[in-house]
C-alpha cells in the first residue's frame, strides 16, 4: 500500500512557491493523484448522464430539431453547451483525456516501483513484532535453528517468499496483487486505444433496398453515411449485393400478436466485380462479413409498386416506392412524385396498409403482415417546374407549389387494393397500384480496433481479478533463547484488505509446535 | 408438460414465493422489533429494578455481537446477570465496539449492563425470540427461493428460451439473483442480519412485477436472439443482485457506523443494532460483495454487451441509454474501490458511493426503460 499512501498524500502538499517548473510538477502530481483519479471518474460518470436524457444529433437528429423547435430559448443555449452530441464534445473529450493522462501518468511510475519490488527480499522484522495487527508468542523445547528451519518449511508451504535474517525469518507473499492491478490499468489504456482507432478509421453506413434490387459499395449510393475522423473513400471495400428475398414471419396470436418472430433476407453478392457471385441468409444477429466491413439487417418495410400516367396519358412513374412504417403494425407512409407529368406535374402522398381495416379513426392497419393490403392516398397537381437542384428527400413532398385535388368540394381521397386503378379529377390522369414489395434496411460498417478493445478488456478483466482477490501479506518468525527454552513470535500484517489473517498465524504457529509442552500467549 | 403448462406453473409458484418472501420478511421485521422492545425494556429495567426483562444482546450465531454490554449503559456487569454464558467480562469502555468483532462467535457477552442487576430466568428471552425469529426468516427465505427458482424455470420452460425478454421476466430473474447473492453470502460472512433488507427488496419486486409488468410468456422478438443474450444478462443480472446485497450493506454499514458514533458520545445503541456486526466488518462484507460484482459487472457489460449489440444493431457502442447507465454504473463502482484505496475515503463516503451505485444500477433498470426510449426497451414492457 506504500505507493497508495503515496497517491494519497500528494494533494495535501501545499502549492509551492517555486518557479514554473515547480508548478508544473505540482500540477503533474494533482493530476496523477488517486483523488483526482476519483474525482475525474465521477464527472466521467456525471457528464454522460446528459447524453441519455437530451436527443442526441449522433442517434436521432429528427428529435434533435424537434427539441428545437419546442424550446427556442433553452435551445441553443444547449446546443452552444455541446449537449446534443455529449459524447463528442469539447468537454466530454477534456475529461476522459484527463483521465486517461492520470490513468498513464499514475500506472507508469508504479511499473517501475513494482518491478523493484518483485526483486526485492522480504524486509526485516520490525524490532516491535507485538505491534503488527498480527501477532503471538510462545515458547517451545526445541533449538533456534529447528524452529527457524521449520517455520521456512511452513512458510514455503503457504507459497510465501522466504528470506533468512540473523535469528529470525521473514516472508512475503501476493506480489500478484500489484501485478494485477497494473495489468487492469494497462489494459485499459489498450482497451481505449482499441476504441479511438475504431471512431477514427471506422465507418457507418445505411442504405434502403427494395427486394429484386442491387447495392454497390460507394458513397453514392448510401441513404446517410457516418465516416471516422480519418476516413477514406478509398476503404470501402468494393463488393456488390442483390437482396434476391426477404422473409418475414410475425406472432400470430397471443399477446404479442404481431411482433417479428424471424427475419431473413436472401442475398447474393460479389466480393469484387470479379469474384464469382455467392449467396448467404442476412438475418438479424446474423451479418455478412466482407473483407473488414459487415453488412446488418436493421430493419424492413413495405415498397408499393404504382404506375402514374398523367393527362396526356404517358406513363410519368412507375415502380416501387418505399414506405416508412409508422407504427408497429406497419402503417407506412410515402409519397410518389411525378415531377415530369404533363400538362401538370403530379404528386401523392398517403398510407400503405399491409391490413386495413377502417374504423373511426379511418383507415389504419391492424397487423403487419400483408393480409389486407390496400393504398390510401390523396394527391397533388402543380405547374411543371424546373429542377433547382435541392436535394429533396425521396419521402416527403414538398406542397409549397402544388395544390390538392379536390372532388365535389371535398379534398380528393382514394383507396386501391392490388391491382387497381382510379382516374385522377379533372382528366389530370390515372394512378393503378400494381403490387407491392418489401424493402430492408441494410447497414455496412467496419470498426477497426475493436480486437484490441476486446483484448484489452479480457486482460482487464484478469488483471482485476488479481488486483481483487490476491491477498498480500507479510509474515515473521523470530526466535531467541531465554531460559533454556526457545521464545518464538510470529507476527504478520496484511498489504490489503485483511482476510484471516489471525487464523493463518495461529496455524503457522501450531506448526511450528513439536509437542504440546509450549506456553502460549496471543495478542 | 405443455408450454401453457409449464406457465401456469410458474403463474402459481411467484406470487406464492412473493407472499412467503413477505412472511420471511415479517418474521426479520418482528426480529428486529423485538431488538428495539428489548431496549426499552432495559431502559425501564435501569429505573425499575424489578422489570422482568433483561435487554437481550446478541448470543450465538451473530458474529460480531460480541460489543454488546458497555454499548448499552455505562453501569458494568453485576454478578448475576449474565444468564447466557459470556466469555468476556462485558465491562469494556465503549470504544472497544469494534475491535471486540473477533471474538468467537457465539462467546458474545451477554451480561448485559444496562439490565443492571434485574436478571432472572427470563433474561435473554428477547434475545432469543430474536434468535428464532432470524431463524424463521431465513428458513421461509430458503423456501419462498425455491419457489422463485421452479417459478423461474417453469417461466423458462414456458417461454422456450431464458427467461429474460421483457421487463415482467427480468424482474423475476433480477430478484432471484438477489436471492441467490444473499443465500450463498449469507453463511460465508454471516449475513443473517441482512435478512429483512433482501426479503423487502426481493418481495417488492417481485409483487410489483406480478402486479405492475405481468406479460404472458412468449418467444422473443428476434433481436433478442443470441447466446450473448444468455451471457450478457446473466452476468447483468448477478452482478445486479450483488450489487443491491452491497448497498443494503452500505445502508446498514451507515446506521451502525452512526450509532458506534452516538455511543462514543455516551449515547446508547438499540438491541437489534447491536446485533450487527460491528461498522468496520460490514465495510469489509460491503467490499467482498462489490469486489465479486465489479468484474462480473466489466464482463457482463464491456464484453458481452457490446459483443451482442454488434450483432444484433451492427455497432458494439452507440451511447444508447442503457449503454449510458450501464456505463455509469461501471464508473461509479470503479470510483468506489479506488475510494476504498484511498486512507481518507474509507467507510462512510465509500459506503455513500456504494449507495449512490445500487442507485443507479436501478435507475438503468426500471428509470431507463419506463422514462427514455432506447433500442434497449423491451418489446411490450
Ligand atoms: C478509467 C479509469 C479507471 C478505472 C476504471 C480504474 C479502476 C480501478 C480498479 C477497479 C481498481 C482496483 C481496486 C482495488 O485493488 O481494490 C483500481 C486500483 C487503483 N487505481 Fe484505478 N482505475 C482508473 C483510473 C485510475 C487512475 C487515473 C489512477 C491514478 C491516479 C488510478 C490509480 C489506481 C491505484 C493507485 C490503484 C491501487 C489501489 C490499491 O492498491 O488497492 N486508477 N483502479
Amino acid at each position: 500500500m506504500t505507493a497508495v499512501k503515496d497517491h494519497v498524500a500528494a494533494p495535501a502538499e501545499p502549492p509551492p512557491a517555486l518557479g514554473f517548473v515547480g508548478w508544473l510538477r505540482w500540477i503533474w502530481r494533482q493530476l496523477t493523484s488517486m483523488k483526482t483519479a476519483l474525482v475525474l471518474l465521477f464527472l466521467l460518470a456525471l457528464g454522460a448522464v446528459p447524453g441519455s436524457l437530451i436527443p442526441q444529433t449522433s442517434i436521432d437528429p429528427i428529435k434533435v430539431s424537434d427539441f428545437l423547435t419546442a424550446h427556442p430559448k433553452l435551445g441553443p443555449i444547449y446546443d452552444k453547451l455541446g449537449l446534443f452530441d455529449v459524447y463528442k464534445s469539447a468537454w466530454f473529450s477534456a475529461i476522459y483525456l484527463l483521465l486517461f493522462i492520470s490513468l498513464i501518468g499514475c500506472v507508469v511510475p508504479r511499473l517501475g516501483v513494482y518491478l523493484k519490488a518483485v526483486r526485492a527480499r522480504p524486509p526485516k522484522p520490525p524490532r516491535n513484532l507485538n505491534r503488527l495487527p498480527g501477532y503471538q508468542r510462545f515458547t517451545v523445547d526445541s533449538a533456534d535453528d529447528a524452529v527457524l528451519e521449520a517455520a521456512r518449511g511452513e512458510l514455503r508451504k503457504r507459497r510465501f517468499r522466504v528470506e533468512s535474517y540473523d535469528g529470525a525469518v521473514a516472508a512475503e507473499r501476493g506480489y500478484l496483487r500489484e501485478a494485477g492491478n497494473l495489468l487492469f490499468h494497462f489494459s485499459l489504456i489498450l482497451a481505449l486505444i482499441g476504441v479511438a482507432l475504431g471512431s477514427l478509421f471506422g465507418y457507418r453506413g445505411t442504405v434502403l433496398v427494395v427486394v429484386g434490387n442491387g447495392f454497390s459499395n460507394s458513397l453514392a449510393q448510401y441513404d446517410d453515411f457516418a465516416p471516422g475522423r480519418i476516413f477514406n473513400e478509398d476503404d470501402l471495400p468494393p463488393f456488390t449485393l442483390t437482396v434476391k428475398d426477404f422473409d418475414v414471419k410475425f406472432q400470430e396470436d397471443g399477446p404479442q400478436r404481431g411482433a417479428a418472430r424471424e427475419f431473413n433476407a436472401s442475398l447474393s453478392y460479389q466480393e469484387t466485380p470479379d469474384s464469382p457471385e455467392k449467396s448467404y441468409d442476412l438475418r438479424v444477429n446474423h451479418p455478412l462479413k466482407l473483407d473488414g466491413s459487415s453488412v446488418y439487417l436493421l430493419g424492413h418495410g413495405y415498397a408499393p409498386r404504382v404506375t402514374v400516367r398523367d393527362g396526356n396519358g404517358q406513363v410519368a412513374f412507375s415502380g416501387p416506392a418505399p414506405f416508412l412504417p409508422q407504427d408497429s403494425n406497419f402503417s407506412s407512409f410515402g409519397v410518389i412524385k411525378a415531377p415530369d407529368a404533363r400538362p401538370l406535374q403530379l404528386g401523392f402522398e398517403g398510407f400503405f396498409l399491409p391490413t386495413a381495416v377502417i374504423d373511426q379513426r379511418g383507415p389504419v392497419s391492424v397487423f403487419p403482415d400483408d393480409l389486407n393490403p390496400a393504398l390510401v392516398m390523396t394527391g397533388y397537381y402543380g405547374r411543371p417546374s424546373a429542377e433547382d437542384g435541392k436535394p429533396q428527400s425521396v419521402y416527403q413532398l414538398d406542397k409549397s407549389k402544388l395544390t390538392q385535388f379536390e372532388q365535389n368540394g371535398d379534398k380528393w381521397r382514394f383507396q386501391l387494393a392490388p391491382g387497381q386503378s382510379i382516374n385522377l379529377p379533372d382528366k389530370a390522369g390515372s394512378i393503378t397500384f400494381d403490387g407491392y414489395s418489401r424493402w430492408v434496411k441494410l447497414q455496412v460498417s467496419h470498426t477497426p480496433g475493436t480486437d484490441l478493445a476486446l483484448a484489452g478488456i479480457l486482460l482487464a478483466i484478469l488483471g482485476l481479478m488479481g488486483s481483487l482477490f490476491v491477498h498480500p501479506r507479510r509474515t515473521w518468525v523470530r526466535v531467541r533463547t531465554e531460559d533454556g527454552r526457545t521464545v518464538v513470535e510470529v507476527a504478520g500484517l496484511d498489504r490489503g484488505p485483511e482476510r484471516g489473517l489471525g487464523d493463518e498465524l495461529q496455524a503457522i504457529g501450531e506448526a511450528l509446535k513439536p509437542d504440546r509442552s509450549s506456553t502460549q500467549e496471543t495478542s | 408438460m405443455s408450454p401453457e403448462t409449464y406457465a401456469h406453473v410458474s403463474n402459481l409458484l411467484i406470487p406464492t414465493a412473493t407472499v412467503i418472501y413477505f412472511l420471511a420478511m415479517a418474521a426479520h421485521a418482528l426480529e428486529w422489533s423485538l431488538g428495539r422492545t428489548a431496549v426499552a425494556n432495559a431502559a425501564k429495567a435501569d429505573s425499575k429494578a424489578d422489570a422482568l426483562v433483561a435487554s437481550g444482546s446478541a448470543t450465538s450465531g451473530v458474529s460480531g455481537g460480541s460489543t454488546s454490554a458497555a454499548l448499552v449503559g455505562s453501569t458494568p456487569a453485576v454478578a448475576g446477570s449474565t444468564t447466557l454464558g459470556s466469555t468476556s467480562p462485558g465491562s469494556g469502555s465503549a470504544g472497544s465496539a469494534g475491535s471486540t468483532a473477533a471474538a468467537p462467535a457465539g462467546a458474545a457477552s451477554a451480561g448485559d449492563s444496562a439490565s443492571a442487576g434485574s436478571a432472572s430466568s427470563t433474561s435473554g428471552a428477547g434475545s432469543e425470540r430474536m434468535e428464532a425469529a432470524s431463524r424463521v426468516g431465513l428458513l421461509l427465505t430458503w423456501l419462498a427461493f425455491v419457489l422463485h427458482l421452479g417459478g423461474v424455470v417453469t417461466r423458462g420452460l414456458a417461454a422456450g428460451r431464458v427467461p429474460w425478454g421483457n421487463m415482467y421476466e427480468f424482474s423475476i430473474t433480477a430478484s432471484l439473483a438477489v436471492a441467490i447473492v444473499y443465500l450463498v453470502f449469507v453463511q460465508r460472512y454471516k449475513l443473517q442480519w441482512l435478512g429483512l433488507g433482501v426479503t423487502l427488496v426481493v418481495a417488492a419486486v417481485l409483487g410489483l412485477a406480478s402486479l405492475a409488468l405481468y406479460t404472458p410468456a412468449g418467444p422473443l422478438v428476434p433481436a433478442l436472439h443470441s447466446y450473448w443474450l444468455v451471457i450478457h444478462v446473466s452476468a447483468a443480472a448477478i452482478s445486479g443482485g450483488a450489487f443491491t446485497v452491497g448497498g443494503l450493506v452500505s445502508v446498514l454499514y451507515l446506521v451502525k457506523a452512526r450509532a458506534e458514533r452516538r455511543v462514543l458520545a455516551g449515547g446508547t445503541m438499540s438491541a437489534s443494532l447491536r446485533r450487527l456486526p460491528s461498522a468496520e466488518a460490514m465495510d469489509g462484507t460491503a467490499y467482498k460483495v462489490l469486489a465479486f460484482a465489479f468484474p462480473l459487472w466489466t464482463f457482463g457489460v464491456l464484453v458481452a454487451g457490446p459483443i451482442w449489440a454488434e450483432y444484433a444493431w451492427g455497432r458494439y457502442w452507440g451511447w444508447d441509454p442503457k449503454e449510458v447507465w450501464s456505463l455509469v454504473t461501471w464508473v461509479v463502482y470503479a470510483a468506489y474501490l479506488h475510494a476504498r484505496a484511498t486512507a481518507g475515503w474509507r467507510g462512510r463516503r465509500a459506503a455513500t458511493i456504494a449507495i449512490v451505485g445500487w442507485f443507479v444500477f436501478i435507475f438503468n433498470f426500471v428509470g431507463v426503460n419506463l422514462l427514455v426510449s432506447g433500442l434497449h426497451s423491451y418489446a411490450g414492457v
